[in-house]
């Protein structure tokens, strides 16, 4: 478990970084989504690693916390994801109106 | 009963907010009522403000007004705190926010749609970054003022916006990310993103989470730093604020100011043996900054990049002062801080006067305004060409100039020169702390900086006033001109109330060199149902 999620993490990290060093413009929009997908998961990850175990109490009888798993990191993936979702259409339509102007998908706006 | 105060704290946030969604209902041809009601807004946020600058600085014992959103209790709640270091940076935030309102109002606010919601949102933003005491909440109010913008840097159109733009999407985007996972591992270690309650749970670290700590504390400050516009993190900085439109650029200066602020109040909340966290690497990249934000002034062709680099000198003078991690410096930091950020915004917004008569761009801005121009055919159509050749412009223009430059150089007798004294004083001085090698390079990058600035800027006014290409003859209209004064006068009397305002600054320096009371404030906060119930 820890291996895997550590793996996806670094994978995704290592592609998105290669990418967003690639001059066409498109190539950065998918690193910067692999990026945050790495994020995502790494602060996924920070609220420790725990199988079977619900974020939400029942609510039914005294709680005992051990059985739960912590619900605060999830809560923020969910903002993170909403506000790199809206961040990377912007810089999607940004994008195209570069490509629009320039007549070339290069990151300079111009080749070489 | 009376919770007026406390509600206070949260209507920075909330009127901008408010007033920017509400700007979206009308037709862009309203102008009238939407600048009116941008202006409203603007000036109900300097309101704010100063009153909440009076109730903490001069109100008593009261060091901070704390808000707690939701009335959760006091450390799991999101709260926004008030304490003189905000106040101050929020007034300063309005006072750019009104100027360059008015200053756009002769020609920017046409050159594309939803300018005053697009600011609206800006000023959300930024308040709501100088208000939180939650890490998570910083982020999200980062990203509101970034979001707004990404919008207002390309105002206006253009190839030349939208590539510099473009790297300004893409470099803040990769920020935000860093961000994200500095906010994670501070997480995974200390189990809150409360930065008061952080602050306390730091100093009792053991074992792995300590090293995890700093080293999410460091990617933080490594966001921070590119927003701050730190050397060598700082490559989008000039091109971005050079292409943006003169009110946008002049109220992008706080922008940066935005990173210097965070990085000031994390670093002292976070216990350290003798200096503030990571004080050293903050030291080293200002005058890094300071270093290359003055060749690039002096290397600057066009006026506009001089701004630009004139921000990251601005920029750098602060990281070097407050990496010195001395309480006078930091108070002398600050005072640079509110000279610094008015005298750039006041240098962008008289570019623009310069400029625009043989600017690069204005043949770009002409097809923009064209083709805005088309949807309100028949209304307004005096203000279609902006300004009359005022008798003696220029030279109001040129001595205009001179004083900016005076105060952005430092010399005697405006802030800048105040600014420098009182950060140099501070670590050199009489009475102050051994002198290391630090001192000796923070004295003589302050005095070079302050050198180069006075070259480049004597051969910019030169080539512009007393040797023009072709003879300067520009048009203003008083919508262009007030800012700009109004700005000065800001300065002037930055100058004349020197003193209360020396000793508000140091007020807000001990209050950051001494955590505990705002710790205090902020952990010790009442819920509004506990105060109900002590009041019955």
């Amino acid at each position: 478990m820890e291996l895997v999620i550590a793996a996806a993490i670094g994978i995704l990290t290592a592609s998105g970084v290669w990418l967003i060093l690639r001059p066409r413009t498109y190539q950065v929009v998918i690193g910067l989504a692999l990026l945050s997908y790495a994020v995502n998961l790494f602060i996924f990850s920070m609220g420790r690693l725990r199988v079977n175990a619900p974020p939400v109490l029942d609510g039914s009888g005294p709680v005992d916390p051990s059985a739960y798993t912590d619900p605060f990191p999830q809560a923020l993936v969910l903002t993170a994801i909403v506000i790199g979702f809206a961040t990377t259409a912007l810089f999607l339509v940004v994008l195209i109106v570069s490509r629009g102007l320039t007549g070339t998908d290069h990151v300079d706006g111009k080749e070489g | 009963m009376d919770f007026a105060p406390s509600h206070l704290v949260v209507a920075p946030v909330l009127i901008p907010l408010l007033i920017g969604a509400l700007l979206l209902f009308f037709d862009e041809r309203e102008r009238r009522l939407k600048r009116t009601l941008s202006l409203v807004s603007a000036a109900a946020l300097l309101g704010v403000a100063v009153s909440l600058l009076t109730r903490v600085h001069a109100g008593g014992d009261a060091l901070a007004l704390v808000y707690l959103v939701g009335d959760w209790p006091a450390p799991i709640a999101i709260n926004l705190v008030a304490d003189r270091l905000s106040a101050i940076m929020l007034a300063l935030t309005a006072i750019l926010a009104i100027c360059a309102i008015i200053f756009s109002i002769g020609r920017w606010e046409k050159a594309g749609p939803h300018f005053h919601s697009l600011m609206q949102f800006l000023l959300a933003g930024v308040s709501g970054a100088f208000l939180t005491g939650d890490l998570f909440n910083l982020f999200v109010f980062i990203e509101v003022m970034l979001a707004a913008s990404y919008g207002l840097v390309l105002h206006g159109g253009g190839q030349g916006r939208v590539r510099a733009g473009l790297h300004y999407i893409a470099i803040n985007l990769a920020a935000s990310l860093i961000f994200l996972v500095g906010i994670a591992m501070i997480f995974g270690a200390a189990g809150t993103l409360n930065m008061a309650e952080l602050s306390v749970r730091a100093g009792e670290m053991d074992g792995f989470a300590g090293p995890a700590l700093a080293t999410g504390l460091a990617m933080l400050g490594l966001a921070f730093l590119v927003k701050a516009g730190m050397w060598p993190l700082c490559h989008w900085l000039v091109p971005a604020y050079s292409a943006a439109a003169g009110p946008v650029a002049a109220m992008f200066a706080i922008l940066s100011k935005v990173g210097v602020y965070a990085i000031l109040r994390m670093t002292h909340l976070m216990p350290g043996e003798e200096a503030a966290f990571g004080s050293t690497v903050i030291f080293l990249g200002g005058a890094a900054t300071l270093i290359f934000g003055s060749i690039g002034l002096i290397a600057s062709q066009s006026m506009k990049r001089a701004g630009a680099y004139l921000v990251l000198v601005s920029s750098g003078t602060l990281l070097a002062a407050f990496g010195m991690s001395v309480e006078g410096g930091t108070a002398g930091g600050l005072f640079y801080l509110v000279s610094s950020t008015l005298a750039v915004s006041a240098f962008f917004l008289m570019v623009e006067l310069l400029e625009r008569e043989q600017g690069a761009g204005s043949d770009v801005l002409a097809v923009t305004l064209e083709a805005y121009a088309e949807a309100e055919a028949g209304e307004e159509s005096e203000e279609a060409d902006p300004g009359v050749v005022m008798p003696g412009a220029v030279a109001a223009l040129g001595i205009g100039f001179g004083l900016l430059a005076l105060v952005l150089i430092g010399l005697p007798p405006l802030s800048g020169f105040l600014a420098k004294f009182a950060i140099l004083t501070a670590v050199m001085g009489p009475g102050s702390p051994a002198a290391g090698w630090e001192t000796a390079v923070l004295a003589s990058l302050l005095v070079l900086s302050g050198l180069f600035a006075l070259v480049a800027l004597a051969r910019m006014g030169i080539r512009t006033f007393w040797a023009p290409v072709e003879p300067l003859a520009p048009r203003i209209t008083l919508s262009e001109a007030a800012p700009i004064c109004a700005l000065m006068l800001a300065l002037g009397l930055l100058v004349f109330q020197a003193g209360p305002a020396v000793d508000l600054f140091a007020a807000a320096a001990a209050d950051l060199h001494d955590p505990a009371r705002y710790l205090e404030a902020v952990m010790g906060a009442e819920r509004v149902a506990e105060i109900r119930d002590a009041d019955t």
